[in-house]
């Protein structure tokens, strides 16, 4: 048993050491190539153009929801006004960011690690390789540059349809004071609240990439190792964002 | 010239190259033979820097490749031209930007030389006109001809095959044997054959190297090779299956 636990240790260690590499291999590649700008638009369609419908849906439906389960607690206390700020701020805070990187790590980075699983067991990351291509330069720098353009928009764009669905269901459907409700919204609500949920999805958009990337460069053994990899890579990115969530909140509310 | 000095290998447990020591001449096409699983394919990859080794080394033009990091092996590596055993033509590409790519890459940006490059490339392998369709839509024997117009469009000094005719009916596999043995004659390149197909080592090599429980076994010429009185190479180069006489198991 403790050589179990020793081993999980080790490859967890061994793991944190891959990723490390991979940054350390990006922040040379960004200081020693140019980037490449097509790969980089293709990648900004991809994982920004391409995921916006998702996390629309994502964070309009949690706004909403959100609003109405407040307003049924709030409204026993006579505190419907506050409805709108606390929509509001959970949106920027910790909804936005956290349910907009969970989907795209479902959504991009799946996609990514199978990609790139895909091109390591048919030797086409050899082939990059073989051509004196570096696949940090050709594949990930892209990516990562794409991810940490597009991640805090869309962070943006999940607040913004959150707290416009709010306001629909808070004022025109549970009867919400329009006044009251956007006056206290504004109040409440400031632009550090915005900037913590677009650090946060930056951050958390630097983590999905990394990550898928990191398991669809080390893909072996075919289609099954392809699918592995691309499990790994939603499950690891989902779990490492949640986690990284906690920690984030304490540092930002310690330093915004 | 390529030299491979006392080259191991191990996986695991599992020792793969014992102490390969080979030198390839400029402008030979050797073909390194042996049994499936013997370590042809993995000497190759130690060729081109793919993989690296236990001990050993392995000099391109006396830089020991072995010793440089990945990125300082992308210069180096520009020198070879390789053909994959399956291809590896990049799938989210068509032919054209498939063979364009190693230009590209190198810097190249006149749209209209990287075109007529592309064109008489795939000319050289007999795909003109090819360049608009996708890998999915080519048979084996043309994505291979694909991968081999990527591999010598940027004209290098070193072009490396991995079981070129591997998978191919008898009439394709000879075309490509010729086409390697036309790419030596045509540009001048070294090529490094890896194969076990003596009939492609007859049509193509001028030099042979018989890699055996991972050492180089035998190294001459083709018709030293088939004249050698030697029982394992006789049985080798004759498929003849005998497993009570020889033990060609690794």
């Amino acid at each position: 048993m403790i050589a179990g636990i020793g081993a999980k240790f080790l490859s967890t260690c061994r793991y944190f050491g891959e990723i490390g590499l991979l940054v350390a291999d990006v922040c040379m590649s960004l200081a020693t190539t140019k980037p490449r700008i097509r790969l980089f638009l293709n990648q900004i369609l991809e994982i920004g153009a391409r995921s916006q419908l998702v996390v629309i849906v994502t964070g309009g439906f949690t706004g909403a929801v959100f609003a109405a389960q407040t307003f049924y607690q709030f409204s026993k206390l006579g505190m419907e006004s506050a409805v709108g700020p606390v929509v509001a701020v959970s949106m920027c805070r910790e909804l936005g960011p956290v349910l907009a990187g969970l989907m795209v790590a479902g959504r991009v980075g799946a996609a990514m690690s199978a990609e790139l699983g895909t091109m390591k067991v048919s030797e086409q990351i050899d082939a990059l390789r073989s051509m004196g291509v570096h696949p940090t330069d050709y594949l990930v720098v892209p990516r990562f540059l794409a991810m940490m353009v597009s991640m805090p928009l869309l962070v943006a764009e999940c607040i913004g349809f959150g707290i416009i669905a709010g306001y629909i269901v808070g004022v025109m459907m549970m009867g919400i004071q329009e006044a009251y409700y956007i006056s206290n919204t504004l109040y409440f609500t400031g632009i550090i609240d915005l900037l913590m949920g677009m650090i946060k999805g930056g951050v958390f958009g630097a983590m999905i990439v990394l990550i898928s990337c990191r398991e669809g460069l080390s893909a072996s053994n075919g289609a099954v190792g392809v699918g592995h990899a691309t499990t790994k890579a939603v499950v690891i990115s989902s779990l490492s964002l949640l986690i990284a969530n906690f920690f984030l909140t304490l540092f930002l509310n310690a330093f915004l | 010239m390529i030299s491979v000095r006392d080259l191991h290998k191990s996986f695991g447990s599992q020792k793969i190259l014992r102490g390969v020591n080979l030198d390839i001449q400029d402008g030979e096409t050797l073909a390194i033979i042996g049994t499936s699983g013997g370590g042809k394919s993995v000497l190759l990859r130690h060729i081109t820097g793919l993989t690296r080794p236990t001990s050993g080394t392995v000099l391109l033009d006396d830089i020991d490749i072995t010793k440089l990091s990945e990125r300082k092996l992308g210069p180096v590596r520009k020198k070879l031209g390789i053909l994959f055993q399956n291809g590896a033509l990049f799938d989210s590409m068509n032919v054209g930007e498939n063979v364009a790519f190693p230009l590209i890459e190198s810097g190249e940006r006149d749209k209209k030389l990287i075109q007529q490059r592309v064109e008489e490339s795939l000319e050289v392998v007999g795909l003109k006109g090819q360049a608009e369709k996708m890998p999915v839509d080519l048979s084996g024997g043309m994505r291979k001809r694909v991968a081999l117009a990527r591999a010598i469009i940027p004209h290098p000094a070193y072009v490396l095959y991995d079981e070129p005719t591997a998978g191919l009916d008898p009439i394709m596999a000879d075309s490509i044997d010729k086409l390697i043995r036309r790419m030596q004659k045509q540009f001048e390149v070294t090529q490094i054959v890896v194969t076990h197909d003596m009939k492609s080592v007859a049509t193509m090599a001028d030099r042979v190297a018989f890699l055996l429980k991972g050492k180089i076994y035998f190294y001459g010429t083709p018709d030293e090779l088939t004249s050698s009185d030697d029982k394992v190479i006789q049985q080798f180069v004759q498929g003849v299956s005998d497993d009570e006489d020889v033990d060609l198991e690794f």
